[in-house]
């Protein structure tokens, strides 16, 4: 194999490993703050997506479109929280599953209503379309490394707030202490809505930049919700560092699996085998990788000691 | 409140259950309504597909998220037995139950390592595992899934070609199902189940191996779900990795939820309300998910108790 389509890979796996960390941030945060199992997470991505697109359409501006449909993902968000999330919260797991099931029917359900199934053009901003010279041989997207910077960015300034703010300690202390934090007097539930509406509002930025790449419609955020939740298992629940680490792992595994698992197996099989086997099995490699973290470390990598 | 009781007994609880699917599927017989006998069928299948996720659920306290597998699975058995010329239900349907129960083991094994939410999890995702199994199967259809070679035989004559033949061992099955599991589940068996569900801990120190029980458990549910497996693959004439796609299995789940966890028969319960929601709405508009999804939230919302509570009473789960 070459070194331009090993590094463009490796490039091509760091860029979705960052976007799975936006859509895994905040789903963790919530699971570790509130016990609370989120499958609507990926519906959210999907809504961020359906939204930017359409304010980048309404204003012909991406900018302007990206910042109003963001604040439009954290309303949504909130009114989520309001209306449904937060009537859950302190209930098994059983009927979380349940209720957020059935806000993803429900969700993706309207959004096909209103938009339809036709996936939804969402435009790239003009200047970033193009893409450049990495070194000699290897033209890479910028909008990929615009997504990377993103990513990374996000992640930076997450880890900020996380470990350096007051509100942060209150997120780390309430996802191994709820009951302590809570009868220190701070109101779990206005944090709740918070880490809440900031993650949703992460996915929702996630889908916009995804948007360009794969295509906006109203099940984009299937395939999506149940790898951030392998991510988020395989770095421990509440932990973003783990998500980091995890979304990075996941992200670089599917997509060299993806791209080199032929060829390696054409190692050890005939190549036919091989052309059927590959797929399969770059498709399964995360959940390998999951069954064998939980295997080795049942909560995780990073994730509480007790399960 | 003795006969309360027995009317709560296992036996009479499957006999309840499949004398009322019997005398829907006679109305559909004299209706001649070839519809709604393979509606029956699949309603049958499907419930004994829940009732056997209620088990895990509301007994052993496991939540599965990867339920479809099995299933899956069971449908798959049929499809290749077929392929091979074998068509006996005799054959086919254990054949359905080992596969199932050997996978429902063998990643349970893992599986039961972690708890909660980690277990809900790991569960997806060994059920995505096989779904890309099956997908990859390009003997069997890979990704499009194939027609099975036929409808499977039962003692060499060709009953359940017509619909109410697949109806009737549908729900014989969902009866047996319902009885076996109902008397595991009042056995000491599933008083054990039970305790380690509310606390582990104090049956670890009686000295009862948890772990061992709850493997049990896992392969005895997952086997009947190959079952209903096999059955929705007959009644479909068609197998494809989209038996094992995780909306099934969270369609499983708001089955059982549905119609309560705390009983069996609340598997039966959500099964036909999902199915008979999915006919009645799916009727009137091509979004019918969006009625389904409102249900389900409300009944999220408002319930806690499950539909079954809400009518009978019943005890704590």
């Amino acid at each position: 194999m070459s070194t331009v389509l090993l590094v463009s890979q490796l490039l091509n796996g760091l860029q979705l490993g960052l976007v799975l960390f936006l859509v895994a941030a905040g789903l963790t945060l919530v699971f570790g703050v509130m016990d609370f199992i989120n499958l609507a997470h990926g519906v959210q991505y999907m809504l961020g997506a359906y939204l930017v697109a359409m304010c980048v359409g309404f204003t012909g501006h991406f900018g302007l479109g990206l910042l109003l449909g963001l604040i439009g993902a954290l309303v949504l968000g909130i009114v989520l929280e309001w209306l449904v999330f937060r009537h859950l919260t302190r209930r098994d797991h059983l009927e979380q599953v349940l209720g957020t099931f059935g806000v993803i029917l429900v969700v993706t359900e309207g959004v096909r209503m209103i938009f339809g199934t036709a996936p939804l053009a969402m435009p790239m901003p003009v200047a970033l379309s193009g893409s450049v010279t990495l070194f000699p041989g290897l033209n890479y997207p910028v909008w990929r490394l615009v997504i990377i910077a993103v990513g990374l960015a996000v992640a930076g300034l997450l880890w900020f707030l996380v470990h350096r703010t007051r509100l942060g300690m209150l997120v780390r202390a309430g996802s191994t202490h709820p009951g302590i934090v809570s009868a220190l007097g701070v109101n779990i539930d206005r944090l709740f809505l918070f880490v809440f509406a900031f993650g949703a509002m992460l996915a929702g930025l996630a889908g916009a930049m995804a948007g360009p790449l794969v295509s906006v419609e109203p099940t984009m955020g299937d395939n999506v919700l149940i790898i951030a939740f392998v991510v988020v298992v395989i770095g421990g629940i509440g932990s973003i560092k783990g998500a980091f680490v995890g979304a990075l792992a996941v992200g670089l595994v599917d997509t060299l699996g993806r791209a080199f698992a032929v060829d390696l197996l054409r190692l050890v099989m005939d190549r036919s085998a091989a052309a059927t086997a590959g797929p399969a099995l770059s498709s399964m490699l995360i959940y390998v990788l999951m069954a064998l973290v939980l295997g080795l470390r049942p909560s995780g990598l990073f994730g509480p000691k007790k399960a | 409140m003795a006969r309360m009781s027995r009317l709560r007994s296992p036996g009479a609880i499957a006999l309840l259950v499949t004398l009322g699917f019997l005398a829907a599927l006679a109305v559909a017989y004299v209706q001649d309504s070839t519809y709604w006998m393979a509606t029956l069928a699949r309603m049958a299948a499907l419930a004994l597909s829940a009732v056997s996720l209620s088990f895990l659920v509301g007994q052993a306290g496991l939540v599965s998220f990867g339920h479809a597998a099995p299933v899956g699975i069971g449908a798959y058995a049929v499809l290749i037995a077929g392929e091979f010329g074998v068509r006996e239900v005799m054959i086919v349907l254990p054949l359905a139950f080992a596969a199932a129960a050997l996978f429902s083991a063998l990643t349970g094994a893992i599986a039961l390592r972690t708890r909660g939410v980690y277990f809900i999890m790991i569960t997806l995702a060994f059920a995505q595992m096989a779904f890309y199994v099956a997908a990859s199967l390009s003997a069997f259809g890979g990704d499009d899934g194939m027609a099975i070679a036929g409808r499977s035989t039962f003692l060499g004559e060709r009953i359940l070609r017509r619909d109410h033949g697949l109806a009737l061992l549908a729900i014989g099955l969902l009866g047996v199902g319902l009885f076996v599991l109902g008397r595991v589940t009042a056995s000491k068996f599933g008083l054990v189940l039970r305790a380690a569900r509310d606390n582990e801990t104090r049956v670890r120190a009686l000295g009862l191996a948890t772990y061992g029980h709850r493997l049990a458990a896992l392969a005895l549910a997952g086997g009947v779900a190959g079952l209903s497996g096999a059955l929705l693959a007959n009644q479909a004439e068609f197998v494809s990795p989209s038996y094992m796609n995780w909306h099934v299995s969270g369609q499983a789940i708001v089955m059982v939820a549905l119609g309560g966890a705390g009983h069996l028969v609340g598997g039966v319960i959500g099964a036909v309300a999902v199915t008979l929601l999915d006919e009645a709405i799916g009727h009137y508009t091509e979004y019918w998910k969006l009625g389904l999804g409102l249900v389900v939230v409300g009944a999220a919302l408002l319930r806690g108790r499950g539909l079954l509570r809400r009518i009978v009473g019943g005890q704590h789960d």
